[in-house]
């Protein structure tokens, strides 16, 4: 049956805010195109998550479970969600556009013989043709382009923090669909050795509702443990601009923007950041965005809401005095 | 024995070029070079970087190759002066208006052809579309293993390790050869500038450049007309947003005036 399928991914204990970003794009498209939304859950006891993906809006659950699903493997994962696929028989499949859907989307599109669509912000149905474009943004986030499959079977992975996530609806429930995936160890060709957090306050800057992010103007290592110590009196995340992570001052893992994370905030505070438009792609779903920098005529001030021309470190200073004050701690 | 490494790299325009300086051609809807330079796709040079490395530590050959027009040759140049031992470039009109497909098996098949290879790196996305797509359709065509966003490689006995960003942190991986990784930058792999020496050595260095036919590409997978989709238009979109600035007579007045705010606006 013709529909859309959402690869749905948890952590803690719950659907990823990204899942319910993808059940609110699927929703939508089910509105314009007539179709139902499926989901997909990859893993070994994921059965509570079911009856969750169905209150988010999904009419259809496809469950996997498997060993060699426990977390991301690239080549496990593909196999799975491609014989997913081949029973779902979906017109689109869209993931997320983390580092799991960016390596899964094309794979999965080669192996479907399908349009891949990478990091759309939006989707209509063309006027015109009735075809349904998806748009997305291109050059660093300097244009945006409007891009039409030819073909009836596309994969899109959904740039992050764009979509509003689905509320939940009590009591909606769907059909569940077991899949026994045929997949051997003998497959994967790769397998994780380690994997090592590196989140400074321990919030996840994806979800944070304040996030302190520091640039070239931090200039060196030490600044960025005051910018910690904002970020915990505020209880928020601490990101960086590439140029901040390429220079080694802090874990790559910090990166905001087009490569790194998507982020949005109530408050998203820059130090020392330009705005390069790479950057600016990953910051732009934030409410308030406050940008200090000696350089007034620095192009963040474009997309900032408050600013302040002055040197970062006095004013993250006192500012961290103030918050201290005003917020009791 | 020595690695065979492959770095597909792709020449672009500058993508760091302020927003003043950019401009959509509105006849052919892509960016309008302007006087802007052309430039190795950032990641690709990081990637380039990576493979230099590992033949400085322990031998090996690093081959650039890349699909593009005739001013691709100075990015192959590029790459040759800064290490890489041979350069292949790909031009041929047949495969202009290709997609991720079309390019990745236009690199896969050029790669074949070259010869043995245990190792090939990408950008893990290129500075003007980002679609982040060719580096896994060629490692599905190829039919090899697969890791993006990868910052460093450790070779040991016939063993990959590499180091890949993840959201939260990085995770280490262990891969077989052949392997391709998707680079993406850190502060051990920015690249390099090419030593004057090396740009005149680089410079007498002969390019080959390879057709559709002496590669026997698929016609069915290349051009514009094989294309699965299509980008039908090209905007600048207009953004409006207005500044308060918070003025003062010291950064303390003014980040106190800033913190009331905030107060204020509940955002903190
Ligand atoms: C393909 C591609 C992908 C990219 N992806 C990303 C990405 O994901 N994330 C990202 O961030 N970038 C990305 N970039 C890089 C991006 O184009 C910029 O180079 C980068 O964002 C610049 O970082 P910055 O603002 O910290 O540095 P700069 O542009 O150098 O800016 C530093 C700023 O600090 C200010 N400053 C200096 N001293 C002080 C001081 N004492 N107090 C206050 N301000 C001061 C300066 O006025 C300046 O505005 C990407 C680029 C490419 C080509």
């Amino acid at each position: 049956m013709p529909g859309t399928l959402v690869l749905a991914t948890t952590k803690d204990g719950r659907l990823t805010r990204d899942t319910l970003e993808l059940l609110a794009g699927a929703s939508r498209l089910k509105e314009k195109l007539a179709q139902p939304v499926a989901a997909a859950i990859l893993g070994t006891g994921v059965g509570p998550y079911v009856p969750l993906l169905f209150a988010h809006g999904a009419d259809q659950v496809y469950r996997a479970e498997h060993p060699l699903l426990e977390g991301y493997q690239g080549d496990a994962y593909v196999v799975a969600i491609h014989q997913i696929c081949e029973r779902a028989q979906p017109t689109v499949v869209l993931l997320p556009g983390d580092v799991m859907g960016r390596e899964l989307g094309p794979r999965l599109a080669y192996r479907l013989q399908a349009a891949f669509v990478g990091e759309f912000i939006d989707f209509d149905l063309d006027q015109a043709s009735g075809r349904l474009q998806f748009t997305r943004q291109a050059y660093g986030g300097k244009a945006i382009a409007v891009v039409q499959p030819h073909v009836n079977s596309v994969v899109a992975t959904a740039k992050l923090r764009t979509l509003e996530p689905a509320a939940q609806e009590e009591g909606r429930t769907g059909e569940e669909i077991r899949i026994d995936v045929a997949l051997e160890a003998s497959q994967l060709k790769t397998h994780l050795i380690k994997r090592v957090r590196e989140e400074a306050t321990g919030i996840n800057l994806g979800d944070a509702k304040i996030v302190v992010s520091g640039g070239r103007g931090i200039h060196g290592p030490e600044g960025f443990k005051l910018l910690e110590d904002l970020a915990r009196v505020l209880k928020g995340a601490v990101g960086a601009s590439r140029a901040a992570t390429d220079a080694g001052w802090v874990p790559s893992s910090w990166q905001i923007g087009q490569t790194g994370r998507n982020v949005s905030p109530d408050l998203y505070l820059a130090f020392g950041i330009s705005g390069a438009t790479q950057h600016v792609a990953g910051i732009s779903g934030s409410k308030c965005i406050v940008a200090v920098n000696t350089d007034p005529a620095a192009p963040i001030f474009k997309v900032a809401q408050l600013g302040i021309v002055e040197d970062w470190k006095a004013v993250a200073t006192t500012l961290i005095e103030r918050c201290r004050e005003l917020t009791g701690k | 024995m020595p690695l065979n490494i492959v770095v597909c790299i792709k020449q672009i325009i500058d993508p760091e070029t302020p927003m003043s300086q950019f401009a959509i051609d509105p006849r052919t809807k892509r960016q309008a070079p302007g006087n802007n330079p052309l430039v190795i796709s950032p990641y690709d040079a990081n990637a380039l970087e990576v493979a230099i490395q590992l033949k400085e530590k322990q031998g090996a050959k690093v081959t650039a190759i890349s699909v593009g027009g005739a001013t691709t040759t100075t990015a192959l140049r590029s790459a040759l002066s800064m290490g890489a031992d041979e350069a292949i470039l790909v031009n041929d009109p047949f495969l202009a208006g290709s997609d991720q497909r079309g390019i990745a098996h236009a690199l896969a098949k050029t790669i074949c052809k070259a010869g043995a290879y245990d190792l090939i790196l990408t950008g893990c996305e290129s500075g003007d579309w980002a679609d982040r797509a060719v580096p896994a359709f060629l490692a599905e065509e190829l039919e090899i293993g697969y890791v993006g966003y990868v910052t460093r490689i450790e070779v040991r006995d016939g063993q990959v390790i590499v180091r890949r960003v993840v959201e939260d942190g990085y995770e280490l991986i262990e891969a077989k050869i052949p392997f391709l990784a998707a680079i993406s930058s850190d502060e051990t792999n920015t690249a390099r500038y090419a030593k004057l020496r090396d740009i005149m050595t680089a410079a007498k260095k002969m390019i080959p450049v390879w057709k559709a036919a002496d590669l026997g590409l698929d016609p069915e997978r290349i051009g514009l007309g094989a294309a699965r989709a299509a980008i039908t238009d090209v905007y600048i979109p207009v953004k409006e947003s207005k500044c308060e600035m918070i003025e003062g007579n010291t950064p303390e007045e003014k980040a106190a005036t800033l913190a009331a705010k905030l107060r204020e606006l509940k955002l903190i």
